[in-house]
């Protein structure tokens, strides 16, 4: 059955739904991701939340859907965008084809439709609200996107506990994937995720040897409620923030951030580090960019820029142990070439860990 | 880093005569790579021996040697140029050794002379064997267990420590003899013993077996700040098992999860960091299907042919980029080409598939061993781009021009069901096809997968293909509706098949398709996925969605390319494509390319105006034509591939520049041709034109023994055949499709000799003739020549240039045309006329500096004419040319080395000295052939006559009539049909020894032996200066 794409710029496009159709009309924002592979993280990233995603590769689904790779428990996107979604996947590990996936949880999946023009116009234009129907006609008013703080969607409601490594790791969740937490078990650490809105001394009971404030969606300035709660971790802990973490960490300094035209979303963003003047691929997934003017009185530094739009992508803190990334260095999906950056964190608690015991 | 300014002149090295497994791939690298240094200011110093390369063309190359390709020739290049750099790493497998050995020789120090590029301890630590393994055991990355054995003990045990299976490759045999997969120790033993047996050098590898594995390549670069990056990667459709080149490979992976794709990449970066490579690299992995275990398969530490193949796959230069490395530049100091202000240092997004389809000869030689394995066979390759899988995959079908009508091969449509599963063990080159016909019988998916191992994804695709094929069936002509229609072009079926199948003609479902409105349109490779903006004008196209395409209203001229490199049609017709944009540009015409060869110059992007990355059938060339807007098109340039699509254009109102298709008609119907001749009285071989079995006999009678059989509109002498006697005629007979009508001729024999002109349709041009070293009977592309020509009387060159000219002025053939002639004495016979350019234009234009492409396409352009009859053929050079075939029977096993009339050799190669005898020294000359205490030749069933005899005590070796070959000999010369010398020619390629089967051969050997030593000089140095200013007079229409 014909489904429909309708943009806010009063384009729209024709494809198929291979989920059943919606029974009423899908709305978000309209983004596109351009790796080749990597859907199923990309669904349940919670960045992406309420989000309506293009696919830029043509054939999705060819691998399935499997156990291992969620980045959270459910997919958080509102609707997906293909050419092909294919019903014969192959792999040894999958256990859904994409759109059973997609049909179990309810989010329609529409295909057959030239996502390349689609992207040409998001590219020309921006991101902005669509609609995925399935009447050719349209209600104009559909196009106003809630404020809403889509942070509060996807947080978790209680603390939780993994692994029991010698440094105790407390990640702020404003919407995590799971390969953050991995990135540390893998390196020795207790994880305890914290509700996105947990208060400092709660924080501080927890006694953490670090603090990262991960990722997640929507725009940063929804949150300024939280941010002097932020200022606080970040005057007392090492810290390190994620995409959405790194955003905060700026505005909660005293910074600034604003939107990028149609985002950065792909698993090969080439950032420099200016510390070591390497070039690497980065794994990205953001619409809110932080505004290097701002940074004069923040404190910060920029290390890491973007070299296609010369963007800033990290920040290093002149006096305190902070480290800040807008790229995603636990990958998943994209290259974890910037997986360092967890090293050097790993190192910066180690320093401060001394230190503190020097001065006890 | 900015370039490096303390050097000022680059040698590069080519990789030479085209063989198989080192093709046009690496004229397109070196291409690149010499405009690369060029645009940087260096001098560039090529040596490549391989005249038909774009590479080798003044545009890219300050100096030019046609020289050996071996250490001393290369040291007395380096000790006459001083050069300050050398770039190694483009010339393939042949650059790269020769690097190494320049090293260990000291030649570099010597001379102080830079390797460009990753340093000698890179490329050894990629190339050596043992110091990989110990590298990669380091960096924890697998590498599967193997060991060479001498005997079968050491084999039996490491079979016992390592586990079943287990793969046993005998080394240097043809087509992986004796070599196979043993699952226990009594099979083990067996094809040890048999390998060894079988192995020239006694010598056997045996692994730890990955057959079925998934076999993923990435294409890896880096820059000397450790910056990488992922080009691309690849699956072979064809798991482990099958050698890359042979296998149907898609890109990018299409059944990786992020989590695997992300792995291997991972590790093909900490490889190319380990290795300290500065450019280009490729990684081969094995990855199980059922979990992430994976080994390393090969890394070669150069562009390659899947770097070439990566490079068109994505829109990135990598042998560009590569060269640019070699001289300092960092990845994020060079922007990206396609999208032109973004950086090189990104990796490609694909919004596409790509479908590669290897080409193979075995269509011509129906006797080889068919079977793939280990050794690469196929001779080139095709590329499809779309949207879908499945389009892509029946663009690369549609290009192959096999007699496949889509995805059916018509003649397993009979055979029996038993037979094509046995045949699908056999895993022959015909693989694919059968698995089609299978699914179309019913064979399930889990059958097939059992026994290819290909992926459950990809057969799942081949069967909607089958269902789709049902579908067709199910539909007719008047009922089909737009829907209908739009899902099979969508998916990839041509005009051509839908009209088979549904009784009509091409033109009828052209027409309704048209009418029902189901159109293509052009998408952009872009390299980045439609994300930024781009300038390319890289297109192809596909059934479904929004039109890219931004035609212009400027003149334009299309040019079809040659399709892939086969024996008969090989990089030459890439070369004169390539001739023919550089003349139209010049012209100011925007110039169209439409090609499907990954592997060439003509689809670089940065070639034509515009390259449209297509199938050369007529339905995909009309589609760009109709979507440009295309009056004008240039067939003579791309070969036999191009000019057999003549005709069609014309019935669809095209004006063909140069070559119509009344002109091909007159020239190959042979009844027409003769016509022609006789009106012209220009003496030609008597023959007939046969439409059956009696009228062959009659025909017989009529011209009397020896004949000349072959099939009308052939490329590369295709199913010729000499025959001397009656019985010779009945086993001819006895062939199963005798392609009716044949041409029988009287076989002739003499001298043979040609020459390449270009036309205005009045004037001729005619730089140079070449003089056949063979006698007649031996195909043109597999016989030696020579020019200027030794044995020809003025009076016979006078009438060969003669009769050119009568043809042209009766044909008033403006353009390329190659002219055979046989000659007695000062008797001269026309054997054929081909309207088109040939293997030997680019000889001709190089050796002599008359750039004839140039001149033909400004010709055809109308724009200009020829002053005068140019015919500098009496000119004195100052030098001997010889051009030498070279075969690639090595890899076709069951091929017999003899020449004859069907052309059998994969490539070239000229040799320039002052001398003839210097000139056949180089041409033989292969580094290896060093002066030993006694060397000897084997000749079997031939005579040693005085003339023969007293080469041979000149040349300083013995000529031995033998039935066995011995460390001392170097060559061997059996010019019989029999068994018992078949089954020693075939003994001498697994040796690697040189086998003649013509005398005159073996005699130019001889004669090349008696020079001890020789000069290297570039063809600028031959040439003198100024020459390529050649006059066109301006014509006003």
């Amino acid at each position: 059955m014909e489904g429909y794409l309708h943009l806010k710029n009063n384009q729209s496009f024709t494809g198929q739904w291979l989920t059943p159709p919606p029974n009423q009309q899908i709305e978000g924002e309209i983004v596109f991701f351009t790796g080749m592979t990597g859907y199923q993280e990309v669904l349940t990233d919670p960045s992406y939340k309420d989000q309506i995603i293009v696919f830029t590769y043509p054939l999705i689904g060819n691998y399935g859907i499997n156990e291992l790779d969620f980045e959270s428990k459910e997919p958080h996107v509102a609707g997906v965008v293909v050419y092909e979604a294919t019903n014969h996947p192959s792999h040894y590990q999958s256990t859904y084809s994409l759109k059973e996936y997609l049909q179990k949880w309810d989010i329609p999946l529409l295909g057959h439709l030239d996502t390349r023009a689609v992207v040409k116009t998001i590219r020309k234009e921006g991101t902005m609200p669509a609609v995925l129907s399935s009447n050719e006609l349209y209600n104009k008013d559909h196009f106003v996107l809630p404020k809403e703080e889509k942070v509060t969607k996807v947080t978790a409601s209680t603390n939780g506990c993994y692994g029991d490594g010698e440094t105790h790791i407390v990640l702020v969740d404003y919407g995590l994937k799971k390969s953050i937490i991995h990135s540390f078990l893998k390196r020795n650490c207790r994880v305890t995720t914290v509700p996105f809105n947990t208060t400092f001394p709660e924080i501080k009971k927890l006694k953490p040897d670090g603090i990262v404030l991960s990722n997640g969606p929507g725009d940063p300035k929804e949150l300024t409620s939280i941010l002097p709660n932020v200022k606080k971790m970040l005057e007392h802990y090492p810290t390190l923030g994620i995409c959405l973490g790194h955003q905060l960490a700026v505005l909660a300094l005293g910074g600034d951030t604003k939107k990028l035209p149609f985002g950065h979303r792909g698993a090969n963003h080439p950032v420099a580090d200016l510390k070591y003047g390497k070039v690497f691929m980065s794994s990205q997934n953001h619409s809110y960019v932080v505004d290097e003017e701002s940074l004069l009185k923040t404190g910060f530094e920029k290390r890491f820029i973007n070299l296609h739009d010369q963007s800033v992508e990290g920040l290093i803190h002149q006096i305190l142990p902070i480290q800040t990334v807008q790229f995603h260095p636990e990958a998943h999906p994209g290259p974890a070439d910037g997986e360092y950056i967890f090293e050097e964190f790993m190192n910066i608690i180690k320093v401060e860990k001394r230190s503190v015991i020097a001065y006890a | 880093m900015p370039k490096d300014t303390s050097i000022q002149s680059i040698l590069v090295i080519g990789s030479g005569p085209i063989v198989i497994g080192q093709a046009a791939e690496f004229d397109y690298a070196g291409t690149q790579g010499c405009a690369a240094l060029k645009e940087e200011g260096y001098k560039v110093i090529l040596v490549n021996n391989n005249p038909a390369t774009i590479m080798s063309d003044k545009n890219f190359a300050d100096r030019i040697y046609f020289e050996p390709l071996t250490v001393d020739s290369l040291e007395k290049i380096i000790e006459k140029e001083r050069p300050d750099g050398i770039l190694a790493t483009l010339g393939g497998q042949t650059g790269l050794n020769l690097a190494f050995q320049l090293s260990e020789a000291g030649v570099f120090e010597r001379y102080g002379v830079k390797l460009l590029g990753s340093s000698m301890e890179s490329i050894k630590k990629g190339e050596d064997r043992e110091a990989f393994r110990q590298l990669m055991k380091k960096l924890n990355e697998p590498v599967p267990e193997s060991i060479i054995v001498h005997d079968v003990a050491e084999a039996i045990q490491f079979g016992e420590t390592i586990g079943f299976p287990i793969i046993v490759r005998p080394a240097y045999t043809l087509g992986g003899t004796g070599g196979g997969i043993a699952t226990s120790l009594a099979e083990l033993e067996s094809l040890v013993k048999g390998g060894l047996n079988e192995s020239a050098i006694n010598q056997c590898l045996i692994e730890k077996s990955i057959a079925g594995f998934k076999e993923i390549e990435y294409e890896v670069m880096r820059d000397s700040m450790n910056t990488c990056i992922t080009i691309c990667n690849m699956e072979n459709i064809d798991p482990v098992g099958i050698h890359t080149g042979d296998s149907i490979v898609v890109a990018p992976s299409q059944t990786l999860t992020d989590e695997e794709y992300q792995m291997l990449r991972t590790a093909s970066i900490k490889i190319i960091s380990a290795l300290e490579i500065i450019g280009g690299c490729n990684i081969q992995f094995a990855l199980d299907p059922q979990s992430k275990n994976y080994y390393l398969i090969e890394v070669n530490p150069r562009v390659s042919r899947s770097s070439a193949l990566a490079s068109k796959a994505t829109g990135y230069p990598i042998a560009r980029m590569a060269a640019k490395l070699a001289v300092g530049y960092t990845l994020s100091e060079i922007t990206n080409p396609v999208t032109g202000d973004t950086f090189a240092s990104f990796e490609p997004a694909l919004d596409y598939e790509i479908v590669k389809f290897p080409k193979w000869a075995f269509d011509k030689f129906p006797m080889a061993d068919r079977k793939l394995g280990t050794q690469m066979k196929a001779t080139g390759e095709v590329m499809g781009i779309d949207r879908n899988l499945e389009r892509a995959l029946l663009k690369a079908v549609h290009s192959l021009e096999g007699k496949e009508s889509d995805l059916a091969n018509p003649s397993f449509l009979e055979a029996a069901t038993e037979h094509l599963e046995k045949m699908l063990i056999e895993q022959t080159d015909e693989r694919f096809f059968i698995v089609m016909e299978l699914l179309r019988r019913g064979k399930s998916v889990e059958t097939l997968h059992d026994t290819t191992k290909i992926d459950y994804y990809f057969l799942h695709s081949f069967l909607e293909l089958v269902k789709l094929e049902s579908h067709v069936a199910d539909l007719s002509f008047h009922s089909v509706t737009k829907g209908q229609m739009q899902i099979l072009k969508e998916k990839g079926f041509s005009d051509q098949y839908l009209a088979k199948e549904w009784n009509v003609t091409e033109r009828e479902i052209r027409d309704k398709r048209k009418m029902l409105g189901v159109l293509p349109v052009y998408k952009m490779v872009d390299t980045c996925a439609a994300e930024f903006e781009a300038q390319s004008n890289y297109f192809y196209s596909s059934y479904f969605g929004e039109n890219e395409l931004v035609k212009s209203n400027k003149r334009k001229v299309l040019i079809i390319g040659s399709g892939p490199i086969r024996i008969g049609q090989g990089i030459e017709f890439d070369y004169c494509s390539v001739q023919g944009v550089f003349a139209l540009k010049e012209e100011n015409i925007e110039t169209i390319m439409i090609n499907n060869n990954p592997e060439t110059v003509s689809t670089d992007f940065t070639i034509a105006d515009r390259l449209y990355f297509e199938p050369l059938i007529l339905e995909d060339i009309l589609n760009v034509i109709e979507a440009e807007g295309i009056k004008e098109v240039i067939v003579q340039l791309g070969g036999q591939t191009a000019l057999n699509l003549a005709e069609k254009l014309e019935d669809y109102g095209l004006t063909l520049l140069g070559t119509e298709s009344r002109t091909i008609d007159r020239l190959e119907d042979r009844k027409l041709f003769y016509q022609l001749l006789d009106d012209l009285n220009i003496p030609h071989i008597d023959g007939e034109v046969v439409y059956t079995k009696n009228e062959l006999y009659s025909a017989i009678q009529k011209l009397g023994f020896p004949i000349l059989i072959r099939p009308s509109f052939v490329i590369g002498g295709k199913g010729m055949e000499i025959i001397g006697c009656q019985a010779e005629v009945e086993t001819y007979l006895q062939k199963k499709d005798i392609p009716y009508p044949i041409l029988v001729d009287k076989f002739y024999q003499g001298i043979e000799a040609e020459f390449d002109l270009a036309a205005d349709g009045n004037h001729i041009c005619i730089p140079a003739i070449m003089e056949h070293i063979e006698k007649t009977g031996v195909h043109s592309g597999d016989s030696m020549s020579i020019l200027p020509p030794k044995n020809l009387s003025n009076d016979a060159q006078k009438k060969m240039i003669a009769y050119g000219k009568a043809i042209v002025q009766k044909l008033q053939y403006k353009g390329l045309m190659n002219i055979q002639f046989i000659i007695n004495g000062d008797e001269v016979f026309v054997l054929e006329v081909n309207p088109r350019a040939s293997r030997t234009v680019p000889i001709v234009s190089k050796v002599t500096g008359i750039p004839l492409v140039q001149i033909a396409t400004k010709v055809l352009l109308g724009k200009y004419q020829l002053s005068n009859d140019e015919i500098t053929v009496y000119q004195k050079y100052p030098f001997v040319c010889v051009k030498y075939p070279v075969f690639s029977n090595y890899a076709l096993k069951g091929l017999d080395a003899k020449v004859g009339p069907e052309m059998k050799s994969t490539g070239e190669g000229i040799a320039l000295a002052s001398t003839y005898e210097e000139a056949l020294k180089k041409a033989f000359y292969n580094g290896q052939l060093k002066k030993a205490d006694t060397m000897q030749i084997a000749i079997l069933d031939h005579t040693i006559d005085s003339k023969l005899g007293s080469l041979a005590v000149a040349a300083g070796v013995e000529l031995v009539l033998t039935e066995e070959m011995t460390k001392e000999t170097v060559a061997l010369f059996s010019p019989n049909d029999s068994k018992k010398s078949k089954k020693l020619r075939e003994e001498a390629i697994k040796k690697r020894i040189l086998t003649f089967t013509e005398v005159e051969t073996l005699q130019a050997f001889l004669e090349g032996l008696t020079v001890e030593d020789w000069n290297v000089q570039s063809v600028e140095e031959w040439l003198g200066e100024g020459t390529e200013n050649f006059k066109l007079k301006e014509v006003h229409i």
